[in-house]
């Protein structure tokens, strides 16, 4: 009997271990799947670099080369404004603030974390976007610029978190260490605690992007969603992720734009994954 | 286990659909733009027979004919006309869309009150929207870049103004919305750009309007009159975008939902029209 419960036991925690691989793999099938049927309609390159997004018209046009390089580019200027700030503040959290500052900043940022995505973006909506118009005097201010500064705010709170732990892990020694040495706090800072932190506050870095590359919500109120290929950053883009949620309702079961979007799907999945291989090599190369 | 799962969830599946029935409900799902009208027509009819349920939801007309076969709605609300495509899949699954008239709708053209462009052609409206003309310049305005604001894919609305505008009913027609076009999700984010953007250009059921944004004027070609879009001028034909609204159900209406149906086209439910803005089909 109590082996039979101890059988039981281990078996379903097996399960348990087993079911999170098991689902990435049955839902990457389905992707496949259902993604790879529009390859019946326009060949693979037609698809990726295709220029044009017309996905009802007869015959369909199903090229998302604007939509890819929409993403990349709300997500590169989320990045470049989310990073240096996330990892400053981390810095500041870690090393710098006083306790009580800490506390307060900390908080802080779990409550920005808080904050659901709709909402951020509907705050943007009625604020960011007249104001962007009027600063950079453009037609509209539904632009990729909106999204990434939007995107950056949801990105920040995964950066600051992830990153202050790595710094708050190094040994307490490595500071010591260059402090005796004669370093100044900010020597100790940039030349010791930072790169041994680096690892950390990259898998920070990278874990902040994945959810940028995957927010749809945000980005679809505020970036206009119109398929061009972005010249500058001041431009109405149309991201994969909104791309997905705007059209999925219409797309009928079965037909070439379904399974177009399936396919969009399967590109959103793997740029995501190369993201995070990514970030998975060189946690590991810094080990060795 | 495996099996166990699956099985579980079909059994979560059934159940609700089966405990749907028992209650009477109507899950009606499509076009955006009769969202309001479906639900007033709901709101009156439930009053009338309390022992049915009638679920209104919006998302766009093709959504509501992808919920029709795939059997999650009983009645599809929708702007346009079902397509080819949508019945031979629908056949496909044993469905049978049937289709059903019941009321109009007048799309207007929208810009902010600022714009001293007032009145426009059809053929100039083509211009703007696939992107040919680029400036209200152009078009005697202020030298300002237009900036074009449209619907979804998803939407009837896009649909039939892409059909009947861009290409001028003409059903060999190549004419897209310029790529540089917005794509808003909802009728109300169109309203609200409009309210705050000078240069743009957008379009929606006339029901929409309000003090905030200007309705165009249109004339049908050069030479015909310019045309507010009024109930009036869209039941005699004199505004040239206007359109039918439709039902479509699986198969000719029976029991609980030809009731319904038959309450939306009486005298009361097409007052209810009136009142929601569109248009009567019968007078």
């Amino acid at each position: 009997m109590r082996k039979l419960k101890e059988f039981l036991i281990e078996k379903l925690i097996l399960f348990c271990g087993l079911a999170s691989i098991f689902f990435v793999v049955l839902i990457f099938l389905f992707l496949l799947k259902e993604g790879l049927a529009v390859f019946k309609t326009v060949t693979p390159p037609q698809f990726l670099f295709g220029k044009s997004w017309y996905p009802i018209s007869e015959p369909p046009h199903l090229g998302i080369l604007p939509l890819i390089l929409g993403s990349l580019m709300v997500t590169l200027g989320a990045a470049l404004i989310s990073i240096p700030i996330g990892v400053a503040c981390a810095v500041y959290i870690a090393e710098v603030a006083p306790l009580k500052i800490k506390e307060i900043l900390k908080s802080g940022i779990e409550l920005l974390a808080a904050i659901p995505s709709v909402v951020l973006g509907f705050i943007g909506m009625v604020t960011l976007v007249p104001w962007i118009k009027s600063i950079f005097h453009l037609p509209t201010g539904l632009t990729a610029l909106s999204g990434a500064v939007m995107l950056a705010f949801m990105a920040m709170p995964t950066i600051v978190s992830i990153a202050e732990d790595a710094l708050y892990s190094v040994p307490k020694t490595y500071k010591e260490g260059a402090l005796a040495l004669g370093a100044t706090h900010w020597q100790a800072i940039h030349r010791v605690i930072l790169p041994a932190a680096s690892s950390g506050i990259m898998a920070a870095v990278m874990l902040g992007i994945g959810r940028v590359i995957g927010e749809t919500m945000a980005v679809m109120m505020i970036t206009g969603n119109a398929a061009v290929i972005p010249h500058s950053i001041l431009q109405p883009v149309r991201t994969l992720t909104a791309t997905i949620a705007a059209e999925m309702g219409e797309a009928v079961v079965g037909s070439e734009h379904y399974f177009a979007l399936f396919a969009v799907g399967i590109v959103l999945f793997v740029i995501s994954f190369i993201v995070n291989v990514g970030a998975d090599l060189f946690l590991h190369k810094k080990e060795q | 286990m495996k099996s166990l799962i699956l099985s579980l969830f079909f059994l979560a599946c059934f159940s609700t659909q089966s405990s749907a029935a028992v209650n009477k409900s109507v899950r009606i799902k499509g076009s955006d733009t009769m969202v309001n009208l479906a639900q007033s027509w709901a709101e009156k009819y439930m009053e009338i027979k309390p022992e049915v349920f009638l679920a209104v939801t919006g998302g766009g007309s093709g959504t509501g004919f992808s919920s029709l076969i795939s059997g999650t709605c009983e009645i599809a609300m929708s702007s346009r006309e079902i397509k080819e495509k949508e019945i031979a899949l629908a056949e496909k699954r044993g469905i049978h869309p049937c289709e059903i008239k019941v009321a109009l709708d007048g799309l207007a053209v929208v810009v902010n009150p600022q714009n001293p462009v007032g009145k426009l052609t059809m053929e100039q409206l083509a211009g703007i929207f696939t992107g040919a003309i680029r400036n209200w310049k152009e078009l005697g305005g202020d030298d300002e870049k237009i900036v074009l604001l449209s619907r979804e894919v998803n939407s009837g609305t896009h649909v039939y103004f892409k059909e009947h505008v861009l290409r001028r009913g003409n059903p060999q027609g190549t004419e897209e919305f310029a790529p540089s076009a917005l794509l808003l999700s909802s009728s109300q984010a169109i309203a609200d750009e409009i309210a705050q953007n000078q240069g743009a250009i957008g379009y929606y059921g006339m029901g929409y309007v309000c003090a905030k944004q200007k309705a165009v004027l249109v004339a049908r070609d050069a030479k015909s009159p310019y045309e507010a879009p009024t109930i009036d001028n869209v039941i005699s034909g004199r505004y040239p975008i206007s359109r039918p609204l439709f039902f479509y159900l699986n198969g000719s209406p029976q029991g609980m939902l030809k009731d319904f149906i038959d309450y939306c086209l009486s005298a009361d439910g097409q007052e209810i029209v009136v009142k929601t803005d569109f248009v009567p089909y019968k007078r």
